[in-house]
């Protein structure tokens, strides 16, 4: 059986379930957009009253905004795993995953998928495309492989944040509020790491690589030569902490134990 | 009034037993407060104020309006939602009360709970972290007290509308995250008012969103002068009670045309 196949299979069915409430479906669509918004409008504002923040124009800051959109979407669309314990643990419902023969983390992936999340997608490609408009960004052939290979890498670094987390709950089904503090720091990404101090940039590029996910990639686009080093590292950044949760994942469903009877 | 002050006490009670959720949220609040101090410091470079605030004033009120914003908030609105959706709301109704009412008092017990484990230990916490200082003026305090007061009113108020338009939406959940994205904007919270536009501002002006967070927020900064503070506290009063119209009109259209699903 291949995943691919499943993996539509998934969507499908999906698809299907949420077209049946439509209305619930563009409210929700909608109040993304205004949550997308706000974000924009706090930007916009403040550089009403300057013109440069630690050396990032308007529109700079407005693109990496963008392009911190399209990862962020990705993650968010397949990869809702902040409430696993509870979900899963909890409630005993890993028993029933881990009967299957198909990867346990895939198979939730694909149970707790939330696709219309990708409409960040298209709004980050339209603020990117804006304001790379404003700056006069010009794109080479090679660039939308490079989006796609940069963009995939922020995605893994969120991924593999949060699968890491929620591989605590094989040993610990506590309650804890680790996940939405994460969220939050997540948060710090969206901006320019150099505007934070020495300790906090360190662990936003070695511990809780979020920068790489906003900032660093965006450098590439925006050809800001200085970081392009951190700029083609992300999909290495990526690949190595989506991998490690991975590992970390597998050796926790090991040690799962259930949940009572 | 007996009944609805051992609600508030209840609720109180309530939160105290589970008094451990809050230590986590006193970290996430702090995490964000971080984010946008570095933000507003990067913002103002080597500016010494900007619309009239300085940084330490911008500090302090992002750490108030943060730690405010504990005692101010709660889920009515989800809880009437989901009492609606399962047809408690036909009980709640014939019971001796004021439904609604009863609900606030419930939102006020938290709030208290939440203002003296949440905000208190949350604002001295962020104190020896961020550059933040508190005023020494008593009067600016007791201002201070009344304004999150009315702040309360007004987002319960808020909250109580969008619980009831469960009535006629049945399913509101969108509903409910976008209020809370408006008011995160709109009320100050992330961002001064003043900072706007001036087009935005007038428009605000009509608004009673910035009785929630932005006005309490520029007493305790004292970024507000002489007269602004009455206008303010009027501001928010006024409101309060306009906002009574809508919810006692809403109210009374939703039990003429309720239909209890289940329950």
């Amino acid at each position: 059986m291949s995943y691919l196949s499943i993996f539509f299979q998934y969507a499908g069915q999906y698809l299907k379930t949420r077209l049946t409430y439509r209305a619930d479906m563009l409210v929700e669509i909608f109040s993304d957009l205004l949550f997308q918004a706000v974000n924009l409008i706090f930007i916009l504002v403040v550089f009403g009253h300057t013109s440069l923040l630690s050396g990032w124009s308007k529109d700079e800051m407005v693109f990496i905004y963008g392009f911190f959109l399209v990862p962020f979407a990705i993650f968010g669309a397949f990869f809702n795993i902040w409430d696993f314990t509870d979900r899963y643990i909890v409630k005993g419902e890993m028993d029933r995953i881990l009967t299957r023969p198909i990867h346990s983390l895939f198979q939730i992936i694909l149970e707790r998928m939330e696709l219309e999340s990708l409409f960040g997608v298209i709004t980050g490609l339209g603020i990117m495309f804006y304001s790379g408009h404003q700056l006069g960004l010009s794109l080479h052939w090679y660039d939308p492989f490079v989006f796609v290979l940069l963009v995939a890498g922020g995605a893994l670094v969120y991924a593999g944040i949060f699968v890491a987390l929620a591989s605590i709950g094989f040993w610990s089904d506590s309650k804890t509020d680790i996940m939405p503090m994460m969220y939050n720091i997540g948060n710090y990404g969206r901006y320019p790491v150099n505007i934070y101090n020495r300790i906090i940039r360190y662990v936003l590029t070695w511990i809780l690589p979020f920068a790489f996910v906003g900032v660093y990639p965006s450098a590439y686009f925006l050809g800001r030569d200085e970081w392009y080093g951190y700029a083609f590292f992300t999909p290495v950044i990526g690949v190595i902490f989506f991998g490690l949760s991975v590992v970390f994942w597998n050796y926790g469903v090991t040690k799962y134990r259930g949940a009572g009877n | 009034m007996a009944k609805y002050m051992e609600m508030i006490r209840i609720r109180f009670l309530m939160m105290l037993a589970y008094r451990t959720n809050y230590y986590s949220g006193i970290l996430i609040y702090s995490i964000n407060i971080g984010a946008y101090y570095f933000l507003w410091s990067a913002i103002y470079g080597d500016k010494s104020s900007i619309q009239d605030l300085s940084i330490v004033q911008m500090t302090t009120y992002i750490a108030v309006s943060w730690m405010a914003r504990a005692f101010y908030f709660n889920n009515i609105d989800r809880e009437i939602a989901l009492e609606i959706k399962e047809g408690k709301v036909a009980i709640e109704m014939i019971r001796p009360y004021n439904y609604l009412g009863m609900k606030m008092m419930q939102g006020l017990g938290e709030g208290v709970f939440r203002l003296l484990f949440f905000s208190v230990p949350g604002m001295v916490i962020v104190y020896f972290i961020f550059p933040i200082q508190f005023t020494t003026h008593p009067a600016t305090w007791i201002y201070f007290l009344i304004s999150i007061l009315l702040s309360f009113i007004i987002n319960t108020q808020i909250n109580l509308l969008t619980g009831i338009a469960t009535f006629f939406l049945f399913n509101n959940d969108g509903l409910i995250r976008a209020k809370r994205v408006v008011i995160d904007l709109f009320s100050g919270l992330i961002l001064p008012i003043s900072f706007f536009p001036v087009w935005a501002q007038g428009v605000m002006d009509y608004l009673p969103f910035k009785g929630i967070s932005y006005i309490s927020s520029m007493i305790f900064t004292e970024g507000f002068h002489g007269n602004e503070i009455f206008h303010g506290l009027l501001n928010q009063t006024l409101w309060a009670l306009v906002l009574f119209i809508p919810i006692q009109l809403l109210w009374t259209t939703a039990k003429r045309q309720l239909i209890v699903q289940g329950g």
